[in-house]
């Protein structure tokens, strides 16, 4: 095994070019988990830290740019303001120790269904930049989950940034677990309400091969919410909705927690975050973390 | 490989280290430094914590090549020669100690939060130590350990 130490994303880049088995690491909580467990024997690990390039997020326009290697703690404390749900996401990482190292483009490298992140990308319309000596391109985050554990990523690219809009208006999220912490979700549900189009978006997650929206879901509630009047939400249109989400999941049974579970459990998280997020909605207050 | 670090303020050289080895096998087997707990392998105990530039990190995660050049603090360095830090010596007097294999973990993140928080509420101190596991005190006597440190002052 090699141990690769770019110091600049150029370097990286051209790396990764030359030696596509390298595997990329930088907060490394999954992917030491795999090396101290056999599971995986890469050629080579491809050292980000030094890539500070990675390590910064910005704002434009509306838009944040965040580094793919900005640790999910700073994800919390900085950005709770503008990407509310993505840190409350992050908040639900394993514990102080993995928050401090784990990033969300680790989360989306790994590509796995349970990844605490994925969910948010979703609902917000997150676009993974990727970039290789060839170029960059934003993969826009639906196309960029292609089975479990498979991204859409290119042998030679890596993993940037991600580009999200900041401040689309009141969003929740919310994860069943059988612990307050380092506990893999039994399912997961993101939920956005983007003022500027009314539109609705929902997102489930370790309840199917991928995380994935509730089309279905975001559907019915486009044609039922009172976004003019902003009157309470009745009880059958909650329930429905949650009904809808549930049947966007194809969840497995396993030692977590059986596919029934996951299915009611998601619609009892997609009725309390719509509460939630309606709530935010009816106040107009700035919603936060 | 070579690696080269800074530990306990002190500058460390640690050869023939494989490229996929771990900060903590780095710590134990080859700078005679055991006082990190090798456990779980896999993040969930918290029982190998160490400082890394500051950040307290599972050095179990951390692949040794990532800490060439940068400084970290174990258990070890947390005393001053035979004077405990008042973390340590909160967790002696209080009772917080059984079979003390999760113990320098736990002294690293309370040292950690103690750092930041000069007098945190139990729920700061629920989620300080959530990534920490103690399978006999029950949790209770940590606790203690944590608000009689905080009493104590300032951490070195």
């Amino acid at each position: 095994m090699d141990f690769l130490r770019p110091s600049s994303l150029t370097e990286a880049l051209a790396v990764k070019a030359e030696r596509p088995d390298a595997v990329p690491i930088a907060g490394g909580t999954d992917v030491m988990v795999e090396l101290n467990f056999d599971h995986r024997r890469p050629g080579a690990l491809l050292d980000l830290n030094r890539v500070t390039e990675l390590a910064e997020w910005t704002e434009t326009d509306g838009k944040i740019r965040l580094g793919a290697s900005v640790p999910y703690v700073r994800v919390i404390a900085e950005l709770g303001e503008v990407l509310p749900a993505l840190a409350m996401a992050s908040r639900t990482v394993g514990s102080p120790q993995i928050r401090n190292r784990g990033t969300v483009g680790g989360n989306l490298g790994a590509a796995s269904p349970a990844g605490d992140t994925h969910p948010v990308l979703l609902v917000l319309g997150a676009e993974v930049e990727a970039a290789s000596v060839r170029g960059t391109r934003l993969i826009p985050a639906e196309e960029f989950y292609l089975g479990v554990k498979r991204n859409a990523l290119e042998p030679d690219e890596l993993i940037t940034a991600v580009h999200l809009p900041a401040e689309v208006g009141p969003q929740q999220f919310a994860k069943v677990g059988t612990r307050n912490a380092m506990v893999i979700a039994v399912c997961s549900f993101a939920l956005a309400l983007h003022l500027d189009t009314r539109e609705i978006r929902a997102a489930v997650g370790s309840a199917a091969p991928t995380p994935r929206r509730a089309t279905a879901a975001e559907e019915y509630l486009g044609t039922e919410l009172p976004w003019s009047t902003k009157a309470s939400l009745t009880d059958s249109v909650k329930r429905r909705f949650g009904e809808l989400v549930a049947e966007a999941a194809s969840p497995i049974d396993d030692v977590r927690g059986s596919a029934d579970y996951r299915k009611h459990a998601l619609s009892v998280l997609a009725r309390r975050t719509l509460t939630w997020a309606w709530n935010d909605f009816q106040k107009g207050e700035r919603e936060c973390a | 490989m070579r690696v080269n670090v800074t530990i306990n303020g002190e500058s460390r050289q640690a050869d023939d280290v494989w490229e996929g080895e771990s900060l903590l096998y780095v710590l134990r087997e080859r700078l005679g430094l055991p006082g990190s707990k090798n456990a779980c392998e896999q993040g969930e105990c918290g029982s190998c914590t160490v400082y890394l530039d500051d950040v307290p990190v599972c050095s179990c995660l951390v692949a040794a090549g990532q800490v060439e050049g940068r400084e970290v603090r174990t258990v070890e360095g947390l005393a001053e020669g035979d004077k405990l830090d008042r973390v340590q010596q909160s967790f002696v007097d209080a009772g917080a100690v059984q079979c003390g294999f999760c113990t320098p973990g736990l002294v690293v993140a309370a040292h950690d939060l103690l750092n930041r928080v000069e007098n945190p509420a139990d729920e700061e101190i629920r989620e300080a130590l959530a990534g920490n596991l103690c399978r006999c005190t029950g949790y209770e006597k940590i606790l203690d350990a944590v608000r009689l440190a905080a009493t104590r002052g300032e951490t070195a």
